[in-house]
């Protein structure tokens, strides 16, 4: 009897105290991704007000000429005028405006496919396999996009006589396109089927076609959803890198031709940090200021985007 | 009330909207075709490029091992067998078997049809068979690569000769050796046991390979416990308050965040503020596992979420604390939905390139990574680099690594989808 | 009612299939000529499950047809038959016929698009889409080119309004969202929408049970009203909703019709015993 009321004192307050250690483990674990989140946006900052130290933030924002790479002498940084980012935004800009123009229309039609006009069985195979598409490395969609839809796009062009570069926005925007189609076929397709059934009844009760039914009922009642699923798909566009390096441009040309050659924001973060530079120089410092853009930009679309479908989201539970 | 002067819809606009039906139907169709046959076409054109690579034109040379290249003959050691001339070896081999190559182009010429590695695999073969010094030995060894792609048919025979890879002279020496049985297709292990090279003849993605591995071990064992436990954390033990909904508004922001801002953490904090060396698997790693953890908190948050929660009032119910109701308890019942979370966090960390571009794991590294600190590249960068390397060879190389990438990535990908099929019927 | 066998002879029926004798109170009933809509052995399954089991019913026009019986035994598979709502489940199998004027409406020349607009249909739970009530009602309309131009559309939608007790309540804010108004408003909301495209029969299934009493007092008076000009069917769990509302009564038991005529003999005088235990209130 009195070995069990010893130990009986003696392991609870062990207990306590591994009990105690193991909740702050814990605490620790879940304050990583805020650490994360600090990080970034601490590094971020904090080189890029090195940057503008040198290259003011006016310059940076509403340049129209960006060649880093010519401004090699120290003096001759500031006065160039070489860090302008507004062709890098517009080249962003015009490659995933491409990019959305294909992955919008098929992946909706898709999800629309998948939840309205695909026997159950149908849908089971198609839809792991969609996810395959999604599942492919980015690199290997570059790889694509260089070696093979570029040329076609440069023979195809010449042969109807428009003159199409080698690295043309299009051949990027158009592989992005592909690369995203699941991703905003899968949001559109969760979007589409919150959408109460007894709507659908009630339009087809009425007369409707399904056409008719998923034009002008389905579709409007799922746009929150849908919207917000294009929203966080042009964040992923503008944030996507390694199709863009390997098969668009480097040098900045501010054009809206999706025949030419343009770079981006996330091309040229690549191209000024790799190769040999000292860490501090004005180049590599410029890409740290990109970064705080780009990190920003697809900051505002994601909150965006998640605000708007958590807001539907509770307007059908 | 109005009265209609008609009843319904007429015949006539009834036929256009089931026209309009069948037209919107065929454009639902046609999108999901147009996403099938791209992939279909990728994998057609990869696998068709990457066969190719598996095998390699290999020469067969009759080489006499003379003793005197060697400093004590036929009792040298290993360093000293090194310092033989094994490239004149080579040279005096197949100056032996064409006598007409006079001109020192010719010779030249003649040299240029082996690999520059072929001298080191002289050498790797001697050093293994010491005992053969003094004899004449056969031994394949690898061709350039102009004559492994003019084997494969991707050398242009009829283009002039000023624009063409292979002068007619060497043209006419493989001819005699392929009409020997001199010159044929092995399989390629260089490609599976080698690192890079400038050579493609001599380049194998076996770095790459070590590299990634290095890589996603080190991102798994950072992210994983540090994901499993914050996810038990956030769902069962943090407060519902607004700072939790706060940390979960970050989660759900960085799993969002372009995979190139982490690489531009990762240079700015391991490798500039911590010194970390550049181009090592242990920092890539580090970089892949903060970006990998939000999805795995993400995952295991669902995955606790979807367990009833009888089954913790159950636990508590007989005498466990908390913590023992959420480890012993909750937690493996958990463990399915959180391994499909991570295994698909996985597959992605191991095709991610850009973060590691900007960590430094884009150099030309030949020698085979031993350790993590070791300077490496990764599967993806391989495939980066060598898809912008000019000789034609690399490219069927490039898609025989994009081929291994995938192979990877989709087995990865497909275990996830099959255990949460096999584990998601449970309730 | 007796067929009479010499008017059978004059007026050859339009109808396919032969006329068997039409006897009321649980025997197999027959295709009435007279009838607006009729089934001739339905018979429908959900993959291998059976719902209902040759079922015949004749519905006469401008009468309430009220549908009763336990839960699940078929009544509402039955109702979504009779507009082909059932199509949209792809594991559902139907066998027999459905007739509406003399034609049989499972022809797989029929359309089903222009079937919809000669029989509606209010569902349990209103569900307005979510727009404005103007284009709710404006709706089916629209789709089917009813109206010749924006006059003639408001007055569609204004006429349909009226017919369903709506409009005063609503007609300074026809612009606000369908789903913005009560549960009762809403439920008339959608049977303005039906009668806006002017079917000539309107289903109910169970248009009252999310409703409160007064709310189901006014459908109730409404569709008293309603059936001088629309033949209507109702499903509904309430006898006393049944014995207030309508002429004819079908009692369903386990996928059939175990019987069937005017409601007040259905009631005072039950045939089978199933059906007095039901009306009594001693089982569902």
């Amino acid at each position: 009897m009195r070995e069990a009321t010893h130990t009986s004192k003696a392991a609870p307050k062990k207990r306590f105290w591994t009990e105690r250690l193991i909740m702050a483990v814990l605490i620790l674990c879940s304050s990583v991704a805020i650490l994360t989140t600090i990080g970034i946006v601490a590094s971020l900052i904090f080189e890029s007000i090195r940057f503008f130290q040198i290259v003011p933030i006016t310059d940076f924002l509403f340049g129209l000429h960006w060649s880093p790479q010519m401004a090699i002498r120290e003096d001759q940084v500031g006065s160039s005028g070489a860090f302008g980012a507004i062709p890098l935004l517009v080249g962003t800009l015009l490659i995933s405006a491409v990019a959305l123009t294909v992955a919008g229309p098929v992946g909706l039609m898709s999800a629309v496919f998948l939840s309205e006009y695909a026997s159950s069985s149908v849908r089971s195979k198609i839809k792991p396999t969609l996810e395959i598409l999604a599942g492919i490395p980015t690199v290997v969609y570059g790889f694509f996009a260089a070696i093979v839809v570029a040329p076609w796009l440069r023979r195809g062009g010449e042969a109807v006589g428009l003159d199409v570069s080698s690295e043309s926005a299009l051949a990027a925007g158009l592989v992005m396109g592909i690369m995203t189609i699941p991703f905003v076929s899968s949001i559109s397709d969760d979007a589409i089927t919150a959408v109460p059934t007894s709507l659908k009844e009630g339009a087809l009760a009425v007369g409707s076609t399904r056409s008719e039914a998923i034009k002008k009922v389905i579709i409007p009642a799922a746009l929150p959803g849908i919207a917000g699923g294009l929203l966080l798909a042009t964040s992923r566009v503008i944030g996507e890198t390694m199709i863009v390096v390997m098969a668009a441009g480097l040098t900045a040309k501010l054009t809206l031709n999706p025949l030419d050659a343009v770079t981006t924001v996330t091309v040229q973060i690549v191209t000024l940090l790799t190769g040999d530079q000292e860490f501090d120089s004005p180049k590599t410092l410029s890409a740290f200021a990109l970064g705080l853009m780009l990190f920003t930009v697809t900051l505002a679309l994601n909150v965006t985007a998640l605000k708007i479908v958590k807001a539907y989201r509770e307007q059908y539970d | 009330m109005t009265e209609l002067t008609f009843k319904g819809p007429s015949a006539e606009q009834l036929r256009r909207r089931h026209l309009a039906e069948k037209r919107f139907r065929l454009f639902a169709i046609s999108s999901v075709f147009l996403g099938l046959a791209f992939l279909g076409v990728l994998f057609i054109i990869v696998a068709i490029s990457g066969s190719d690579a598996v095998r390699q034109a290999k020469m067969l040379l009759t080489i006499s091992l003379d003793v005197d290249e060697f400093e004590e003959g036929k009792n040298s050691n290993s360093a000293q067998i090194s310092k033989a001339d094994f490239e004149g070896f080579i040279k005096k081999s197949m100056r032996s078997s064409f006598p007409d190559a006079k001109t020192r182009r010719m010779k030249r010429e003649l040299s240029k049809l082996v690999s520059s590695g072929a001298a080191y695999e002289v050498r790797e073969f001697i050093l293994t068979n010491p005992n053969q010094i003094g004899e004449e030995i056969t031994i394949w060894v690898t061709a350039s690569d102009d004559v492994d792609m003019l084997l494969k048919g991707k050398l242009n025979r009829d283009l002039p000769a000023d624009l063409r890879q292979l002068s007619d002279q060497q043209l006419s020496w493989l001819d005699q050796l392929m009409e020997q049985s001199k010159l044929e297709m092995q399989f390629n292990w260089t490609l599976f046991t080698k690192g890079d090279s400038r050579e493609p003849e001599q380049a194998g993605i076996a770095g790459a390979m070590i590299g990634s591995f290095y890589s996603v071990m080190v991102c798994l064992l950072i992210s994983f416990p540090l994901g499993v436990l914050a996810a038990i954390y956030l769902e069962s033990f943090a407060p519902k308050n607004a700072w939790t909904s706060f940390i979960e508004v970050n989660i759900n922001n960085l799993a969002a965040v372009p995979s190139i801002v982490f690489g531009l953490l990762g240079l700015a904090v391991f490798l500039n503020f911590f010194e970390l060396p550049r181009s090592a698997p242990l920092v890539g790693g580090m970089v892949l596992a903060l970006m990998t953890l939000p999805t795995i908190i993400i995952a295991g948050r669902a995955a606790i979420q979807s367990v009833p929660p009888s089954i913790k009032e159950a636990a508590l119910a007989v005498g466990a604390s908390p913590i023992q109701a959420v480890f012993h308890h909750v937690l493996p019942l958990a463990m399915p939905g959180m391994l499909t979370g991570t295994i698909i966090g996985t597959a992605r960390a191991l095709g991610e390139t850009a973060p590691l571009l900007m960590i430094g794991m884009v150099a030309f590294v030949v020698d085979l990574p031993t350790t993590f600190t070791d300077p490496a590249t990764a599967l993806p960068v391989q495939v980066f680099l060598w898809s912008d390397m000019p000789e034609t060879a690399f490219a069927e190389r490039t898609s025989a690594a994009i081929l291994v990438l995938l192979a990877f990535v989709c087995t990865l990908n497909l275990t996830a989808v099959i255990l949460r099929n096999k584990f998601e019927t449970r309730y | 009612m007796e067929n009479n066998p010499i008017e059978s002879l004059i007026n050859p029926p339009i109808t396919e299939g032969p006329i068997m004798e039409d006897v009321r109170h649980g025997e197999e009933g027959s295709v009435d000529m007279k009838a607006k809509m009729a089934t001739k052995d339905l018979t429908v399954s959900y993959a291998k499950v059976q719902a209902l089991n040759g079922v015949s019913l004749n519905i006469y026009p401008n009468e309430v047809t009220a549908l009763i019986g336990p839960s699940g035994c078929g009544k509402s598979t039955f109702i979504r038959s009779l507009n082909r709502m059932n199509d949209t489940i792809s594991v559902c199998n139907i066998e027999g016929q459905v007739f509406l004027d003399g034609e049989n409406i499972y022809d797989p020349a029929r359309d089903v698009v222009r079937l919809r607009t000669q029989v509606g249909m209010v569902f349990q739970k209103p569900n307005p889409f979510p727009k404005s009530i103007f284009e709710n009602v404006a709706y089916g309309p629209k789709i089917h080119g009813l109206a010749a131009d924006d006059e003639e559309l408001r007055g569609i939608v204004l006429g349909s309004l009226e017919r369903a007790g709506l409009l005063d309540e609503v007609k300074d804010r026809l612009n606000v969202p369908g789903t913005s108004l009560s549960g009762g408003q809403q439920q008339r909301l959608c049977i303005a929408r039906a009668i806006a495209v002017r079917p000539d029969i309107i289903l109910m299934d169970e248009p009252c049970s999310a409703l409160d009493p007064i709310a189901t007092k006014r459908i109730e008076e409404l569709i008293t009203e309603l059936k001088a000009e629309y033949t209507i069917v109702i499903v509904t769990h309430s006898m006393q909703q049944a014995r207030r509302l309508s002429d004819k009564i079908a009692y369903f038991h386990l996928g059939s019709i175990v019987e069937h005529g005017e409601t007040a003999e259905v009631f005072e005088n039950p045939v089978d015993e199933r059906t007095a235990d039901y009306v009594l209130g001693r089982i569902g």
